[in-house]
């Protein structure tokens, strides 16, 4: 047993409202430099959509995450001497296109304009070429909330595979948010895929980190994460990507991205997992196996022996008790109420998403009427349809989903019964029956999904920094780690020098 | 006396500046140390460009060992003739000469034209592509033409030996004295270019990711271990 601990994040899809100000507390904190302009650690993707970048979920055209092939778990887009082949030219990268090229508004016209018969207007200037756009056809959530309509939502991957299940028709349409970052995974395919090493997993809580010192510029990285969620600075020539708000988490705040949550559908805690284990997990044959896989890579904080092992591997009480307080580690883990996203990847992503539920309930029109088995079938006539989630959360496995989605209304249910009353209890326990789940367990997780307080949804040991004994932590307070790397604000380099 | 300097100090400075530079620059600089790949603004051209350079460049520098580092003893004691080394020198040598000037024309056609590209292209940039240009089609030059000249020059007497000289601190320059000017002006442009090589992205060349399959796909890193360990 090698134990490792994860630090690791659930949103619960339900609550998200499609602010998108994680993305801009994320922007405004890590990526408002030049050459980050484009880049999106956090972004929130309206689903059924192409997202950002534009189908990453197409894994056979960018080859990302890791593929099973005569039993051996390998990098889809080939092995190192593969990768070595291609260095000169990686033909599986996106480019700026498939992001979009970043731009900004010529704000100085509006002042300084001369009097004249039309308003003044604001164009629109690219962030890279300087040079005006006149017509801007691709930005940051150009297709938020389904903007685009049929023409837009028909290049979502998911849609392309799930025709026959998916409506176009103006009354079936459905709609859902997905906050992403990046996913932290257990078996991460960009670390692999990095030819220099500057990519690795931190012992200490499992945060994904380039070594920006080390990092070469090869770009595997870029497309071997299947999720798309390492980018590639065209100003610095390296690769960025989401750090969990290290420092933040470090000492024991939550990421920018949660704190600053509206909807509050974030939820971040640590996992201890069997390190010598992941690769048989990732190495299932079925894909729809893996999420049960993942699950039995976790171990259970409570268990004596595991405590002991924890500790002999230099984890300390404080991260035992985070790991027994867990919010992450009740959803995803005892509940089984938070799945991964697209399992089938292989990395084992360790940010986990509670499926949305609120869509079903519009479909029942007389609730007080209904006897509480109604509330079964309706899981199966859902407005999102289950094909949809469970291609995004299940590798394709309904089954998942479903019983994700029946806890979920059992939830309800009987939280309905105790504060309204006229459901019948009788009825109610079939429904938890069916649901697998006990009364107990229900107002816990509804607690936690509906009432929980910030401590309760961010349970974050700190990193210990006066641990390290060696740094020089008077001296390095109030300094910004990305100094030496980023130019003066504003400032694009061009030829020959500075300017623009 | 020119010979001296032509000869003499003008490798050692230039390679003495190379080093320099480069442990300069990994030791303080080495944020910058990268391959600056512009792939993310326009990837077409350079699928055709990029790989037939760095083909054609890995190529030319083996022929470069084959010709100048391994003394002609050696293809005698093996019993490779005159003759049959310079066929494989003129094909091989011209098929790579052609890929690195073409792959170069075109990168350099696509720095120039392709707008992100060429606004984020800095002096050394065009620089480093300007002076690859000029060195490696001199050489093409030098070995489609010159060698198949009726009187073959042998180089294998002359600047092999010299270039070795270099490095056991006996130039030996009186060798380079009476050989054609086009040889001269090839070794002194190519030394003039690794001059360069620490202040500009040619540097990515002594960043061959070797260990990369031999290493294990994940990586693990400890916050504080690691910090031990680097001081």
């Amino acid at each position: 047993m090698r134990i490792k601990a994860q630090v690791a994040m659930v949103m619960h899809l339900d609550k998200c409202i499609g602010c998108h100000t994680c993305s801009v507390t994320c922007k405004n904190t890590w990526t408002n430099r030049p050459g980050t302009e484009y880049m999106w650690f956090n972004n929130v993707e309206t689903r059924p959509g192409p997202g950002y970048p534009k189908r990453w979920e197409d894994s056979d055209h960018y080859k990302g995450g890791w593929v099973l092939k005569n039993g051996k778990l390998q990098l889809k887009a080939g092995g190192p001497i593969s990768k070595l082949m291609n260095i000169f030219y990686n033909p599986d990268m996106a480019t700026m296109d498939d992001y979009y090229e970043p731009w900004t508004y010529d704000y100085q016209n509006l002042i300084n304009s001369p009097k004249g018969e039309n308003l003044p207007v604001a164009r629109p200037q690219s962030q890279i070429t300087g040079e005006f756009i006149d017509k801007p056809e691709w930005g940051p959530n150009w297709d938020d909330d389904l903007a685009g309509g049929t023409e837009i939502v028909s290049t979502d991957p998911t849609v392309e595979k799930l025709q026959e299940h998916i409506s176009m028709q103006y009354e079936k349409t459905f709609m859902m948010y997905l906050p992403r970052i990046c996913e932290h995974c257990l078996n991460p395919s960009c670390v692999a895929s990095c030819p220099s090493g500057a990519l690795y997993k931190r012992d200490e809580d499992g945060i994904v980190l380039v070594d920006q010192e080390a990092c070469r510029g090869w770009r595997f990285c870029m497309s071997g994460c299947p999720y798309h969620k390492v980018y590639y600075n065209w100003n610095t020539h390296k690769a960025e990507k989401c750090n969990f708000c290290y420092p933040r988490t470090e000492a024991g705040m939550p990421t920018i991205c949660s704190e600053t949550c509206v909807g509050r559908i974030r939820y971040i805690g640590v996992v201890l997992y069997d390190a010598d284990k992941v690769k048989d997990a990732a190495s299932v044959e079925d894909p729809q196996d893996l999420y049960e896989a993942q699950l039995s890579v976790f171990l259970d904080p409570f268990d004596p022996e595991v405590i002991e092992e924890a500790r002999k591997a230099g984890i300390n009480d404080e991260w035992i008790d985070g790991a027994q307080n867990s919010p992450v580690y009740k959803m995803a883990i005892k509940w089984k109420i938070a799945l991964p996203l697209h399992p089938e990847y292989r990395t084992l992503p360790m940010v986990w998403y509670v499926p949305p539920l609120s869509p079903i309930m519009n479909h029942i029109t007389n609730e007080d009427e209904l006897d509480t088995d109604g509330y079964i079938p309706a899981v199966d006539q859902m407005r999102i349809p289950v094909q949809y989630l469970a291609s995004i959360l299940a590798a394709d496995d309904t089954k998942v989903i479903r019983k994700v989605l029946l806890k979920l209304i059992a939830m309800r249910v009987h939280m309905r019964g105790k504060t309204v009353g006229g459901i019948d209890e009788f009825r109610q326990s079939e429904l938890l029956n069916e649901a697998d789940t006990n009364p107990e367990e229900v107002e816990d997780m509804a607690r936690l999904l509906g009432i929980a307080k910030y401590n309760e949804r961010f349970v974050i040991p700190t990193g210990r920094r006066e641990m390290d004994g060696e740094d020089e932590l008077y001296y390095e307070q109030g300094a910004c780690s990305l100094e030496d790397l980023a130019p003066p604000e504003g400032v694009v380099t061009t030829a020959f020098g500075k300017g623009r | 006396m020119s010979e001296i300097f032509w000869w003499v100090i003008f490798p050692y400075i230039t390679i003495v500046i190379m080093i320099v530079g480069l442990l300069n620059r990994f030791a303080f600089r080495q944020l910058t140390w990268a391959a600056p790949s512009t792939e993310f603004f326009e990837k077409r051209w350079l699928r055709i460009g990029s790989p037939l350079f760095h083909f054609g460049i890995i190529f030319a520098f083996f022929g470069h060992v084959m010709g100048i580092v391994i003394p002609m003893d050696f293809y005698q004691a093996i019993g490779v003739s005159d003759h049959l080394y310079h066929i494989g020198a003129v094909y091989g040598g011209s098929l790579a000469g052609i890929m690195v000037v073409a792959g170069l024309i075109i990168l350099l056609i696509r720095k120039m034209t392709i707008d992100p590209v060429r606004i984020h292209a800095t002096f050394a940039d065009f620089y480093s592509v300007i002076a690859l240009l000029i060195v490696s089609a001199i050489g093409t030059y030098m070995t489609v033409f010159q060698n198949v000249t009726p009187e073959e020059f042998d180089y294998r007497t002359s600047i092999g030996p010299w270039f070795r000289s270099l490095f056991i601190l006996n130039p030996q320059y009186h060798l380079m004295e009476n050989i054609p000017f086009i040889f001269k002006l090839h070794t002194l442009t190519a030394f003039g270019l690794f001059a360069s090589i620490p202040f500009t992205r040619l540097v990515h060349f002594y960043t061959i990711p070797v260990t990369y399959p031999t290493r294990s796909p994940q990586q693990y890193r400890s916050r504080s271990q690691y910090k031990n360990k680097v001081k």
